[in-house]
């Protein structure tokens, strides 16, 4: 196996950014942690300061942001390399919204209330928006091309969120509980979320990697793929099932995050080439420090509240999408 | 040496939507052999190359394999025999030539394998035997039409398969490239005996190519065999609609077609 030119130097950074995200954001905030508290609330659970618990409190954020980015990273690297179509991320193809709004209607008109309930309701929204979604964009002569993928995920986004704030606005007892199911925040996860969230993490991880070599082969068309003794077919489902299981149950414990899978895929992609056996795994790491770096950013923009951490990806994602949409005129992947 | 095998059609129709474009081939494929497929433009000659190379299913028929349909031969293994450069595959942004060469070895690489001696082996011989070694660095954006075609062969060669099938391997390539190149697949053939089956445009470089010709008309076979046998102007009358003298060619004595026009050689054309 060939490594990526720069793959040690690019697996290092990476790592070390990881790191300091993650001393980020127990740090970092409306209130400024120094290192003794920061000791204090890791690793001496009888100290009982106020900084010491602000550092508690803030252990179950920092990991579900690192959990929830990782899972929107490789969601976005399985969605472009499933449709072949550089600009798919699940925020664009109006997956995480799909999930949003089950989960929201969830909320309102069967009153579930465990993130448990939130997760299955999340996936069976975005399995059904992603299916919509692409149904509609193949419609017609040629196919899924990008354009019409892009076009009928954004307007089926835009009419879903809209449903979302309907229903929110109607029932404002809950709208400033559930703000974040318009914008996405990684800022109330707790334990028990985290340890629901997390064999979905492994399951959509899992199936991610091994599908990456026959990504790889359908990456140089469907014919060659066939060639190769790929099954197209059964590669899609399983890939596309696992980008959706991905995106959903992040959604379904952090609101809809736009463009995370985006950025974080188009980076690595930047960095180590086209490979995806590399890029999948490491679209992970990617996409864990750019939520949290975001979700830091909106803690101290917005203080002394905070702005949600998916005001912030969506923020830098724009112009992002913008280039990459005026590049992809020239190449589609 | 390739391994011999037997590879035929039996009575395939095959299409698209409501339209058939293959009424009941039956074709068998002379092994460790060059062969070419003809014909005029929508004649299904694609279509049979995609159908033999299971890039279509056939509506009804089969493809047969030593004796076994095709379709019940699981994926991976068939890819080990048999291997297809289709005409328009896509390249990655961004990919180098030795990545790319080296994707051709997916069907011979388990789950969690790792590359092995033997997949850089035969990375390193596809690419000597294509002539790109010293481009091995290089990405695929920066080579010329010829130099990636060649890169492309070279993937379908790690593959190592008995049969290798090729559709329109030199179109969008000028001359010196498209001799250059069936020069290579002339070399794999006669060094390695992989029985190589290809649709070719240019009649004349199929005939001199080719060691058998399969030539087709609207979806049916009309006459197959050696070049000098099959290509006569009452062919290429049928095949093409085309008013021809045929003439040995100086230098390989293969047939050589003189389409005639209205314009040239006519005392009555219609000037």
């Amino acid at each position: 196996m060939h490594l990526p030119k720069h793959f040690t130097k690019v697996l290092v950074i990476s790592l070390v950014l990881l790191c300091i995200c993650l001393l980020a954001s127990l740090v970092l905030g409306s209130r400024l942690v120094i290192l003794d508290d920061l000791i204090a609330g890791l690793f001496y659970p009888e100290i009982e300061s106020y900084e010491a618990s602000v550092v508690r409190e803030r252990i179950p954020r920092t990991v579900f942001s690192l959990f929830c980015g990782a899972a929107l990273g490789i969601s976005g690297a399985l969605m472009q390399s499933v449709t072949r179509n550089p600009i798919a991320d699940p925020s664009i193809l109006g997956v995480n919204t799909g999930a949003a709004l089950f989960v929201v209607c969830g909320i309102a008109f069967l009153n579930i209330s465990t993130a448990a309930q939130y997760i299955w309701l999340a996936i069976a929204g975005a399995m059904i928006t992603a299916i919509f979604v692409y149904g509609i964009g193949s419609m017609g002569r040629a196919g899924a091309t990008p354009l019409k993928l892009v076009l009928a995920g954004a307007a089926t986004s835009a009419a879903l969120s809209s449903l979302v704030s309907a229903i929110m606005l109607s029932r404002s007892y809950v709208m400033d509980q559930f703000r974040f199911w318009q914008v996405g925040s990684v800022g109330s996860a707790n334990w028990s979320d985290i340890l629901t969230f997390l064999p979905f993490l492994v399951i959509g991880i899992g199936l991610a990697i091994m599908s990456a070599s026959a990504l790889n082969a359908l990456a140089l068309g469907d014919e060659v793929a066939i060639g190769q003794g790929v099954r197209t077919g059964t590669l899609r489902i399983v890939a596309a099932f696992a980008g959706v299981i991905l995106c959903g149950a992040a959604t379904a414990l952090a609101g809809p995050i736009a463009f995370v899978g985006l950025l974080a895929t188009h980076v690595m992609r930047l960095l180590l080439g086209p490979d995806l056996r590399f890029v999948i795994p490491m679209s992970a790491i990617s996409g864990a420090i750019i939520l949290t770096i975001s979700d830091v950013s909106g803690r101290l923009i917005g203080s002394p509240g905070e702005l949600e951490a998916g005001v912030v990806t969506a923020f830098i994602g724009a112009p992002l999408l913008i280039v990459l949409a005026i590049k992809m005129k020239v190449r589609s992947l | 040496m390739k391994l011999t095998h037997q590879f035929q059609t039996e009575e395939i129709v095959a299409g698209y939507d409501n339209k058939t474009i293959l009424h009941g081939l039956n074709v068998d494929i002379p092994s460790n052999r060059i062969n070419v497929i003809i014909g005029a433009n929508a004649c299904g000659k694609s279509t049979l190359l995609k159908t033999m190379a299971r890039l279509i299913k056939p509506l009804s028929g089969k493809v047969i394999l030593d004796g076994k349909s095709i379709d019940k031969i699981p994926p991976k293994q068939l890819a080990r025999v048999l291997g297809i450069l289709p005409q328009s595959p896509i390249v990655p942004e961004g990919i180098s030539v030795t990545d790319l060469v080296g994707r051709g070895r997916y069907p011979h690489q388990s789950l969690f394998s790792g590359w092995t001696k033997k997949d850089y082996k035969a990375v390193a011989e596809a690419m000597e035997i294509m002539n790109i070694t010293e481009l091995a660095n290089r990405n695929i954006d920066e080579l010329s039409g010829g130099q990636r075609q060649r890169v492309w062969i070279a993937m379908a060669l790690t593959q190592q398969t008995d049969i290798l099938f090729l559709d329109e391997p030199t179109t969008f390539l000028d001359i010196a490239y498209q001799v250059e190149i069936l020069d290579l697949l002339t070399d794999l053939n006669r060094k390695y005996g992989t029985t190589i089956v290809m649709v070719l445009h240019d009649i004349n470089l199929s005939a001199r190519y080719a060691d058998h010709i399969f030539a087709l008309r609207k979806g049916k076979l009309i006459a197959e065999g050696e070049p000098s046998k099959v290509i006569t102007s009452k062919l290429v009358k049928e095949v093409f609609g085309l008013d021809c003298t045929v003439i040995a060619d100086p230098i390989s004595q293969s047939p050589l077609v003189i389409p005639k026009g209205r314009y040239h050689g006519h005392k009555d054309s219609n000037r």
